[in-house]
């Protein structure tokens, strides 16, 4: 079977997600069209080998609707006959987008595509798309719905895991991402945002602090006990029958931020790179994506990993690196519990409750700092996984080469 | 040509429609009184000479709603189609009515409820009397069904999904006041003037025979579903109903889709979703457990279907009330409503004025609510008097003793009362546990002796458990009765034994929960378990709210009443040691739970040291057929037993005196549901699991033999055992 590489990547700086945000001026498709500018002209890239873009946006409405895979494309002056689509895996599109990329290499159609993803979440806000899951009251009945935040909080009352708990970790996201801010580490796939005429608009992700401390966390109220005494509390119970109540841990300061950024991942099969003239940097060993119980939500990573482990024959003492996206403080103290894995072998960068979590984007730009670190560290296998809306979970495992 | 609905056409064009159901006291959607509008209708669309119509009653009710009996004549296990058709007609009628060009006046001179205000609604303009007395409301969700008329559509069109969904979904009755200025009707106007304003509405330029939503650019108030405000609003409203249901009442859900999915549509499509909801909820068992569980079985107890027959109706005029505590003063307001003169009696004047001041306190918050006139607080504080007198007795026909659990005490009080009343005073005990006959042994006249079971808080409690001693009298229970029904609460009859009927099958409810918890079963899981099965709290939060050492004098008490008879068990053993460790409940802020302070609890956290956590933990459901099917098996015991009386009684009973879930209609109905063969398996088995209290009774095996049932053929199953 053909192999699939990662070429390059790159991604924007994440600028806080609201108004006063450094990004908010930017259109969701000038994010994407920066990205893909990027990937070719710092590769000498001719857009024209390039079989398909692959982007993920969680919010296709609006301005980031009506397939921007396409649309960013054009507007970043690719050939014409280079096509796009748009994906939706929740959270996982970003890397979802890559998987599918992969995917059209591996099946042997393709040698060159890209993945990648956007999310303007100051522009077009979370859940602006609607959709039956929580309002159509036939489905929300039925699928037990409750919102992410009080899943997460769920994972912690069932796990144990305390309020110090969460915080501690947030904390050590922040520490660890200012660390490797300051020294140079994203400097090799981060590009500055620019304006029309060429000034940087953001150089840095926005939402990093570094004096971020347990104290300062302390003083933040929770953030989804309202949401839970409104009712979803009582639901989350009905499917976990044997915990007492739901305790609420989680809030601003250790929940993935809100921010806006994009990211492209430019793949190829060896005859692909050999066209481009580019050095593969990475295998895609295996994939995965499974569904898992959608009321607690945010347990699908262990799962998902366990099968891309399954797959590519490995078990977990197999991986050097891993990425998770840091969504919440106790999906990732849940993950390292199931799977046995040391801190300091898991997010070594930090993660998204420093640096946000651009939705549509975010599952590119872990697989990009995961290769990037692999490299620097001179490491060989990582694992990149995201926790996905309704249950689901996904995994990529890359390799060096 | 028909007298059910009469019409007369003036020389203006102006069609009048009296509704008038022969041989009834209100109007309802019967099969006779839905043909006749339905005629009615058609007849004055038709007719050309007919430029408006006035929908009106002859009645004090306009409209109360739909006929039960004509749903439950259905063939619901058929093809749905059939039941669209039978049910649909009056709908597709009402659209046409209300798009066919001439403008309709409901004239509401008295309530309209369920199908009587989805008609009202199917008109252009609704006119109220100004009577406080009148209702408006959607209440088909108390009896698992919804507004299949047209009523989860027209509605939120009206007045938006947010004002729409609370009416639909609690049931809430309106006042005439309260519907105009939610929007329900158009305008109130004194009684003799109602049809003059149909008439000059009709006549003037405000007429308009174009509903809201038929009118061009028409939006729901409030915004569409898919409006951001519309999210938010399904979105906590799914989550709120999920929350309060536990998903048991698929009603509520119903209402929820009807609504959501009707407002996205054009109206007659609308129509069509509710009907496919409404008789998915007409075949559900659960409506049907409902109608007869919340219903059927209350309108027959109200009625006094076991009152003795041949006695004089009886009324008191003045109640002695002895004890003035939570109970009797609560028992003294109910009456003091019902306009009856009670006399509070206590030992000292401290206990009987903390018990005036009580009932004051709390008729104050009415009035305070709007509930209450000031001058009927006044009226009615006039009427309680508070005394430690016994001669203040004298004039009494009845007296309720509502004193502490205590026979010496109880004996007590019942010597004083007889000797200050006349020969022909009835003397009810309000006991929970001790036998009546017993009690009875203090009193000269044990035929005029009674037990009368009040469930607290009175005042909203509606249930009395009254009890036959071996000496009370026909007469007795049957004044007793009537009493019942004097202060509007709703009387089963019980034979005397001990705990009698409710006491005694709800605490097979809380010893379940400490079977569980000494089988290892994790205490959150026991609690989780037993509100999702529907149960308004658990049984631990029960145990420490009652009272530990509540309990444990209970089993003292049957302990010197019974003897060696009397057996001890593990349940039992519970409770004495929980009440040697001094963890009383809530009161001493350590029970099962711990309590801090502001109220807020948690599991003890050594609950586990005494009581093991075992590694296996059941599902979820097992635990919850434990809970419910130990009452079922007790309360078929009682009816065995002839502790009580009737199936029907047997779960008024306890849906109403201990909160069992309305949903099954009864620990009786949930066998029913299950199946009785069915129910027998799972007894059988949790008997050799858990010990013989889940022993399947003789009256049940004889049931899975026949394939009988208990409510189908009361008779014959009492006739059987």
């Amino acid at each position: 079977m053909t192999d699939a590489f990662i070429l390059d990547h790159v991604r924007t700086p994440r600028g806080r997600g609201k108004s006063s945000g450094s990004l908010h001026g930017v259109t969701s498709v000038e994010l994407a069209s920066q990205v893909l500018r990027a990937l070719r002209d710092r590769n000498g890239l001719d857009t024209a080998l390039v079989e398909d873009v692959v982007l993920g946006v969680v919010a296709p409405i609006g301005e980031q609707g009506a397939n921007l895979g396409r649309v960013a494309a054009l507007n970043a002056d690719y050939d014409e006959r280079v096509p796009g689509a748009q994906v939706n895996r929740f959270c996982a599109s970003g890397l979802e987008a890559c998987n599918q990329a992969a995917s059209q290499l591996l099946a042997g159609q393709y040698e060159l595509t890209v993945g990648g993803g956007v999310e303007s979440m100051s522009r077009v806000p979370m859940g602006a798309d609607g959709g039956a899951w929580p309002v159509d009251p036939a489905v929300a009945h039925k699928l037990h719905f409750v919102p992410q935040g009080v899943g997460a909080d769920l994972i912690a009352s069932r796990h144990g895991f305390s309020r110090g708990d969460v915080d501690a970790y947030a904390v050590a996201s922040h520490h660890r991402a200012a660390t490797a801010w300051n020294e140079g580490r994203f400097a090799r796939s981060v590009v500055p945002v620019r304006d029309v005429n060429g000034v940087a608009l953001l150089e840095r992700d926005e939402t990093v602090r570094d004096d971020c401390n347990l104290q300062s966390l302390a003083k933040l109220p929770p953030s989804f006990s309202g949401l839970g005494a409104l009712g979803f509390d009582a639901i989350a119970l009905k499917r976990y029958p044997e915990i007492e109540r739901v305790t609420h841990v989680h809030h601003a300061g250790n929940s993935s931020g809100i921010v806006d950024g994009a990211a492209a991942v430019l793949l190829g099969t060896r005859e692909g790179a050999r066209r481009t003239g580019l050095k593969p940097r990475a295998r895609i060993r295996s994939f995965a994506c499974v569904g898992s119980e959608p009321t607690i939500m945010l347990t699908g990573p262990s799962f998902a990993a366990e099968k891309a482990l399954h797959r590519a024959g490995m078990r977990p003492n197999d991986i050097d690196l891993w990425e998770l996206n840091e969504a919440f403080a106790s999906v990732v103290l849940r993950f390292m519990q199931v799977l046995g894995i040391p801190h300091d072998r898991i997010n070594v960068n930090g993660g998204a409750i420093a640096m946000g979590h651009p939705m549509g984007a975010t599952g590119a730009m872990i697989l990009g700092t995961l290769v990037d670190e692999l490299e620097r560290r001179e490491l060989s296998t990582g694992l990149a996984t995201l926790c996905v809306g309704a249950g689901m979970g996904i995994a990529t495992i890359v390799e060096r080469v | 040509m028909n007298s059910v609905v009469t019409c007369s056409v003036d020389a203006t064009g102006v069609a009048t429609l009296t509704m008038d159901l022969p041989a009834r006291d209100v109007n309802i959607l019967s099969a006779e009184m839905t043909d006749a509008l339905c005629s009615a209708i058609a007849r004055v669309i038709d007719d050309p000479v007919v430029k408006g119509v006035i929908l009106t009653s002859a009645k004090r009710v306009f409209m109360a709603g739909g006929d039960l009996e004509l749903l439950s004549a259905l063939d619901l296990d058929g093809d749905p189609r059939a039941a669209y058709a039978a049910i649909g007609r009056l709908t597709e009628l009402l659209r046409r009515l209300e798009t066919s060009g001439k403008p309709t006046v409901a004239a509401l001179t008295g309530s309209a409820l369920g199908g009587g205000l989805e008609v009202a609604l199917g008109c252009h303009y609704r006119i109220a009397a100004d009577d406080p007395t009148i209702e408006f409301g959607f209440p088909e969700v108390t009896l698992g069904l919804l507004p299949g008329g047209g009523g989860t559509q027209r509605l939120p069109r009206l007045l938006g999904a947010a004002k729409a969904l609370p009416l639909l979904l609690e049931g809430t009755r309106l006042t005439p006041a309260a519907a105009l200025a939610a929007g329900v009707v158009h305008c109130v106007v004194t009684r003799d003037a109602v049809l003059t304003e149909a008439r000059r509405w009709l006549a003037s330029d405000e007429a308009s025979a174009v509903q809201p939503w038929d009118a061009p650019n028409y939006r729901p108030p409030g915004g569409t579903v898919w409006s951001a405000p519309g999210s938010q609003l399904f979105y906590a409203a799914n989550a709120q109903t999920h929350a309060r249901t536990s998903g048991n009442y698929p009603a509520q859900q119903a209402i929820l889709s009807c609504v959501f999915e009707g407002l996205q549509v054009p109206i007659e499509t609308g129509q069509r979703i509710e009907l496919s909801y409404f008789v998915k909820l007409l075949r559900d068992q659960t409506s049907r457990n409902m109608i007869r569980g919340v219903f059927g079985n209350r309108q027959a107890a109200d009625k006094l279907v076991r009152r003795p027959p041949g006695v004089a109706r009886g009324k008191v005029a003045r109640l002695g009330v002895l004890g003035a505590g939570l109970m009797g003063s609560g028992i003294a307001q109910v009456a003091a409503n019902a306009g009856i003169q009670v006399v509070l009696i206590d030992r000292d004047e401290t206990q009987t004025e903390a018990g005036r001041q009580r009932i004051a306190t709390a008729l104050t918050r009415r009035v305070q609510r709007g509930q209450l006139a000031a001058a009927e607080q006044e009226a009615m504080m006039a009427r309680i008097t508070a005394t430690t007198d016994y001669a203040k007795l004298a004039d009494c026909d009845f007296v309720v003793e509502a004193v502490f659990e205590d026979r010496a005490i109880k004996a007590d009080v019942t010597t004083k009362a007889e000797f200050a009343t006349s020969a022909g005073t009835i003397i009810g005990s309000n006991t929970s546990t001790l036998p009546i006959t017993g009690l009875a042994l203090a009193a000269q006249r044990p035929a005029q002796f009674i037990g009368v079971h009040f469930f607290s808080p009175v005042e909203r409690m509606p249930l009395v458990e009254v009890i036959v001693g071996e000496a009370t009298s026909e007469e007795t229970l049957a004044r007793t009765l009537d009493f019942a029904r004097q202060i509007r609460k709703t009387p089963i009859v019980v034979n005397d034994a001990p705990g009698f009927y409710t006491s005694r099958t709800f605490g097979t409810f809380l010893a379940e929960g400490l079977y569980l918890l000494l089988d290892g079963v994790q205490p959150a899981l026991i609690e989780n378990a037993a509100r999702l099965a529907g149960m308004p709290v658990g049984p631990l939060t029960i145990a420490d709210e009652v009272g530990i050492d509540v309990n444990y004098r209970v089993i003292r008490q049957f302990q010197r009443d019974l003897g060696s008879a009397f057996q001890l068990t593990r349940a039992h053993e519970v409770s004495i040691q929980m009440h040697e460790l001094g963890r009383l409940g809530r009161k001493t802020r350590a029970g099962f739970f711990e309590y801090a302070d502001g109220g807020s609890k948690r599991l003890w956290r050594d609950l586990a040291e005494l009581y093991p956590v075992s590694s296996e933990q059941p599902a979820p459901g097992d635990v919850q057929e434990r809970l419910l099917s130990i009452q079922s098996i007790e309360a078929i015991r009682c009816l065995e037993a002839g502790v009580v009386g009737s199936a029907a009684d047997a779960d008024l009973g306890a849906l109403l005196g201990w909160g069992f879930p309305a949903y099954t209609g009864g620990p009786l109905a949930y066998v029913d549901t299950v199946g009785a063969a069915v129910f027998l398996q799972r007894a059988e088995r949790l008997a050799a699991r858990h010990g013989e209290r889940f022993e399947p009774p003789q009256m049940l095996r004889r049931l899975a033999a026949s394939g009988g049932r208990f409510h189908d053929t009361p008779e014959k199953v009492a006739a059987a055992a």
